[in-house]
């Protein structure tokens, strides 16, 4: 059994195991969770939450389903977080600049105190990434903000009131279907596909009795 | 360090093999050998996890007792009080679930001209989409083709699949990469535009595509944010708690239920669509799983009341890379990914017991061996486990790659103080797929009219072991699939008067077949209050 530590689960202090999850932890506590609880294993950003460890001033920021609980530690979930979306037509966008300043103005209003960077609860460098929407480079944004599971805890903390996932949803959308190169390979299948080019193979090998298809399956040739 | 003294131990003899077990290329098992090994080791051969299901269209079948519970369960409708007549929305299309398959079918049926609705009990994206990391396949390279993945798709599941629906997912397949490629989501492409494709277990060709090992991510926040665009309306923290039918027997609506509020609303629609996903939260056998809060089978039970045929409701997948260490991750997927990139099994003596690309029910069949009648499992808090020797990935590809390829898997492990670059990591089956579902014929049509499937909650694509990358491409080609043929046949339908008789008659039979101590059906979610 591991030792126990006091959390302060929205202020009110509850004493559970040193080795639970924040997420545990208030499940521990008795906490029927709804709001604020996901893939519980830190892809979907339900359970963005900021905390405090008594003693030191920093306000630190997390995911609730993948960091331990600490003795005094005070505990806030953002289960939600007003985020800006903005609506396009991603058919009629383009990857320009005009296209940030239609949607995102207040992106050019960022002041440069990095909160949003030392709030991510990714290690991201979300400043950066900002600063390359500012300035069109959507292949960048994107490479940088790629791993950002949408929590909304730096925009929480943002004086300038950017949704920045948002930001590098768009940037992300541009840089896949404008910016990366086409794959050839792709357009010519789909292509051969459509015009009925793989039919043949495919009536032919539905047609054959599971003895022959077992045959064909365990004597199949495997790409080095 | 976090690991224990027998860890290190073991530890210190994968490091000392490493060398060898890299250049080792191991045997792939027979048919024969394969059809041993899974008959005496995986969980779905095991008697005292399933029971005898008594009522309904599959009655005589079997099922895992904790779906059964749910099946014979009382409908949440029962002891309300509900108004029929009280419409509180109105659609063409109801789509329930608004993950991978829910958000492309409501695409798909928005472009059809439908009013859609989506309803879902978490947050639209909150669902096992969200969570698949390797990839997805598709055949769309010189020497692939889709009668080559067909193959794959019924060696790996035993060849019981259903022909025609596999046939659109290989044939469709290459269509889907492209409509998602067109939506903006970021493939990993080599320079000149190549895909940059691997194995799964069980492929004969790389072809599976990926967005690092955020792949699932990348495509559900994609598709999210195209729903949002067309400003389709989501209703969120809202459980179908059942389907409405109308007098001729239609689908034609859903009971709603705020998950906070408890509110009761009426949705009626011209048709419906199943898009609930999976069951990993309903832990079948006890085992731990890589699913989402609230993949707990409602849509198999609100189908199966309303007179829908299950199919392999029997078979579920158990990944054979769970985590087993550290607690907080425990049960968490390790992508198959670090295999395809040339990590392999190794057991607590450093050696090598398996081709680490089998198919995933005999990896994990073969993994449960190790642990148990081999006696060369690692012993942790939780139980036995097997090396994931993950260091040999920089080894062979070069330094760097490991954090290029896969950044979620060293995040999840960096946050617990464990380095895979540099140390092996501990696993073990984890719950992960529910191979059977709602039977549905090629348009994506359940047994019931107007009654449409899509995404996990389908069986038959992948008979009765999915491979990897199989999956996120069902839910895109049978998603798109669903909204595309729920919206047409929303133009030609007349609601008739809608009706909750048949779950009356449903809870009718169960008395008759003197079932008792009915728990209130179906789940929602799990319960973990107090249980840690």
């Amino acid at each position: 059994m591991a030792e126990m530590v006091n959390v302060y689960l929205f202020g009110k202090k509850y004493e559970v195991p040193s080795d639970l999850t924040i997420m545990e932890a208030m499940e521990y506590a008795g906490y029927k969770l709804v709001r604020g609880c996901g893939c519980r294993n830190g892809f979907c950003g339900a359970c963005a939450t900021v905390y405090r460890v008594k003693g030191d001033r920093e306000l630190k920021a997390a995911l609730a389903c993948s960091t331990k609980v600490e003795d005094n530690m005070y505990v806030a979930t953002l289960p939600f977080f007003p985020l800006i979306k903005e609506p396009y037509d991603i058919e009629k966008v383009r990857p320009d600049e005009k296209i940030m300043m239609q949607l995102y103005p207040e992106i050019y209003s960022c002041v440069g105190c990095n909160a949003c960077t030392k709030a991510c609860s990714q290690g991201l460098n979300v400043m950066q990434y900002i600063a390359h929407a500012q300035r069109g480079e959507y292949a960048k944004c994107a490479e940088l903000s790629f791993d950002c599971v949408m929590c909304g805890i730096c925009s929480s903390r943002c004086p300038a009131g950017i949704s920045h996932p948002q930001v590098a949803m768009l940037a992300r959308r541009l840089n896949g279907k404008y910016i990366a190169p086409e794959s050839k390979h792709l357009t010519e299948r789909v292509k051969e596909i459509q015009d009925g080019l793989c039919s043949e193979a495919i009536e032919a090998i539905m047609a054959k009795p599971v003895s022959e298809l077992k045959e064909l399956y365990n004597h199949r040739d495997i790409e080095k | 360090m976090i690991f224990t003294e027998e860890m290190l131990a073991s530890m210190k003899k994968v490091e000392a093999a490493r060398e060898n077990n890299i250049a080792l290329e191991p045997r792939r098992m027979t048919a024969e050998e394969k059809d041993a090994l899974l008959s005496q080791y995986h969980p779905d051969y095991r008697q005292d996890g399933f029971q005898t299901i008594q009522v309904g269209p599959n009655k005589g079948e079997k099922a895992p007792v904790e779906l059964i519970a749910m099946l014979e369960g009382r409908s949440r409708t029962l002891d309300m009080d509900i108004d029929l007549n009280k419409i509180d929305y109105e659609a063409d299309v109801l789509i329930i679930g608004a993950g991978g398959a829910g958000t492309s079918a409501a695409i798909e049926a928005d472009e059809a001209g439908a009013k859609v609705l989506v309803v879902t009990k978490l947050r639209m994206g909150d669902a096992n989409t969200m969570m698949a990391e390797g990839g997805i396949q598709a055949a769309d390279k010189p020497g692939d083709s889709p009668a080559q993945h067909y193959l794959d798709v019924m060696g790996g599941g035993h060849y019981v699949n259903r022909p025609e629906l596999v046939k659109k997912l290989v044939m469709d397949g290459p269509i889907a990469i492209q409509w998602l490629n067109n939506l903006g989501v970021e493939f990993d492409k080599a320079e000149d535009g190549t895909m940059i494709t691997t194995h799964g277990g069980g492929t004969s060709r790389k072809r599976m595509h990926a967005a690092a090992d955020y792949s699932g991510a990348e495509i559900m926040r994609t598709l999210r944010d195209e729903v949002l665009n067309r400003n389709i309306p989501v209703v969120d923290f809202t459980a179908a708690i059942e389907l409405i039918l109308d007098d001729e027997g239609k689908a034609a609506g859903a009971v709603l239920q705020n998950m906070e509020t408890g509110e009761i609303k009426i949705a009626r629609a011209k048709t419906v669509v199943i898009a609930t996903g999976g069951a990993g939260r309903m832990h079948y056998q006890g085992f731990p799983t890589s699913n989402h809060y609230g993949a707990t089978a409602d849509g198999l039970v609100l189908a199966y009341r309303a007179g829908a045929k299950l199919l392999y409701q029997d078979t579920l997948q158990y990944h054979p890379t769970g985590v087993a260490f550290p607690k907080q991750i425990y049960g968490a997927l390790v992508t198959e990914k670090v295999r395809s990139m040339g990590a392999k099994l190794i057991n607590s003596e450093g050696e090598v017991f398996m081709h680490p690309l089998e198919t995933r029910d005999v990896a994990a069949a073969s993994i449960i061996r190790e642990c148990s009648t081999n006696g060369k499992g690692v012993p942790t808090p939780a139980g036995k486990a097997v090396w994931l020797d993950t260091p040999m990935i920089d080894r062979i590809h070069g330094k760097g790659m490991l954090e290029k390829r896969l950044p979620a898997m060293l995040r999840m492990y960096l946050k617990f103080g464990i380095d895979m670059r540099e140390t092996p990591i501990l696993v073990y089956p984890t719950l992960h797929y529910q191979n059977g579902g709602i039977e549905i014929t090629v348009d994506g049509m359940s047994g019931v009219k107007n009654l449409f499937v899509a995404g996990e909650a389908v069986g038959g694509i992948h008979g009765r072991n999915r491979l990897m990358g199989n999956s996120l491409l069902d839910v895109i080609v049978f998603g798109r699939n669903a909204g595309q043929q729920a919206g047409k046949a929303a133009k030609n339908t007349q609601i008739g008067k809608l009706s909750l008789e048949h779950v009356k008659k449903y809870q009718a039979e169960l008395e008759k077949a003197g079932i008792k101590d009915q728990l209130p059906s179906p789940k929602l979610l799990p319960d973990y209050t107090r249980k840690f």
